[in-house]
């Protein structure tokens, strides 16, 4: 299982803007590296992340070789209703890691 | 007769004060006043934030795989480390901080690399791990970071000495094409600029960090392979106790500051 580390509040006004931030373990490799057999090493990123809040898509973004090992990702979001947060990456050789956090709105 | 007394005692609340106010004067003189910085102050704000955020930090995802392996049983004992040290936030409180060290029976100094792997092949009789190979790392971020905020507290052995001695040496010695010491950066010229970096003073605070340029967590040592590399000298073997000696005397040479592994690093 991927390492993940999640940063979102667990408890939150009903229509304040809340920060959430993730960050995950992934050893990347951007597919311009040659290895040592002078072969270019084969792409190892994460294509997307998608964070749903329940089952409302309330972010999502795509990913390039030019983003860092181990990305970092924060966002905003309005605390609507209380409900689940549900992130997913999802990369290169059937990678797939996902983590919830429950946010109760007050 | 009273007055004699009152200026018997008047000279001794003088004499005392005095040689207080000399000694001090002398051990600030003899040692200066602390201007040791650790590279954290020499980082921009940026940095040190996400240095400070344990959801920003990369290197607590590293703690975090370190903890899993705490508690994994592995090897032909069968044994996970928290079987012997139980919770590592009280057995593991300021081990990193005292490291390297003489383990019992053994007669040389080995870094918590090496005393992590001397636990995996006696204890747990499992393969050690490949050096910083990611759980060797992952597991030294995570007994490393037990010992955030304590000061480095380098042991007294004397059996120690002569390696300290070795490592300042090695320190001190110019070597490679660029025919450069480690102390001419990192003492004579710490504070100036390398190119657009500022050159840290060398202590080792926060290792293993994660360090930007690397995308990854790495030791002291593949710093101190980098630093030999970056001089165009020969580098040590991977095993070689010349790094351990060196580790040794930057510990004792960081004694009292503060741990912040993991900490995040350029």
């Amino acid at each position: 299982m991927a390492n993940i580390l999640v940063n979102a509040p667990k408890t939150a006004k009903r229509g304040a803007v809340i920060e959430i931030k993730a960050l995950i373990m992934h050893q990347m490799e951007t597919g311009f590296r040659p290895g040592p057999n002078g072969q270019i090493l084969p792409r190892n990123i994460i294509e997307h992340f998608t964070a749903t809040w329940d089952d409302a898509e309330i972010f999502s973004m795509e990913m390039s070789p030019a983003i860092s090992a181990n990305p970092f990702v924060s966002f905003f979001a309005v605390a609507s209703e209380s409900g689940t947060l549900h992130l997913r990456w999802t990369g290169d050789h059937g990678f797939v890691a996902e983590e919830k956090v429950a946010i109760a709105v007050e | 007769m009273r007055a004699r007394y009152f200026a018997i005692a008047l000279f001794l609340v003088f004499g005392a004060s005095f040689a207080l106010a000399q000694s001090q004067g002398q051990s600030q003189r003899g040692s200066g006043a602390d201007t040791r910085r650790s590279g954290y102050q020499d980082m921009g704000p940026a940095l040190q934030q996400m240095q400070d955020d344990d959801t920003a930090n990369p290197g607590m995802l590293f703690v975090q795989q370190g903890s899993k392996l705490w508690s994994a049983r592995v090897g032909v004992a069968g044994k996970a480390c928290a079987d012997c040290h139980g919770d590592a936030a009280t057995s593991m409180k300021g081990v990193a901080a005292r490291y390297p060290a003489i383990p019992p029976g053994a007669d040389r100094p080995v870094d918590l690399e090496g005393r992590i792997d001397l636990c995996r092949t006696e204890r747990q009789q499992a393969p050690a791990f490949a050096h910083d190979s990611q759980d060797s790392l992952a597991l030294q971020a995570f007994v490393a970071a037990q010992s955030r905020g304590q000061p480095i507290a380098p042991p007294d052995d004397p059996r120690l000495s002569s390696w300290r001695v070795q490592g300042e040496e090695i320190y001190r010695r110019r070597q490679g094409q660029l025919n450069l010491s480690c102390a001419i950066c990192h003492d004579e010229n710490a504070g100036k600029k390398l190119a657009g970096v500022t050159i840290p003073q060398a202590h080792p605070t926060g290792y293993p960090v994660y360090r930007l340029e690397w995308q990854g967590l790495g030791s002291l040592r593949r710093r101190l392979r980098n630093c030999l590399f970056g001089i165009r000298a020969e580098l040590y073997p991977v095993g070689a106790p010349e790094y351990v000696a060196l580790e040794l005397y930057l510990m004792e040479r960081a004694k009292g500051m503060t741990m912040e592994a993991p900490a995040v690093r350029p």
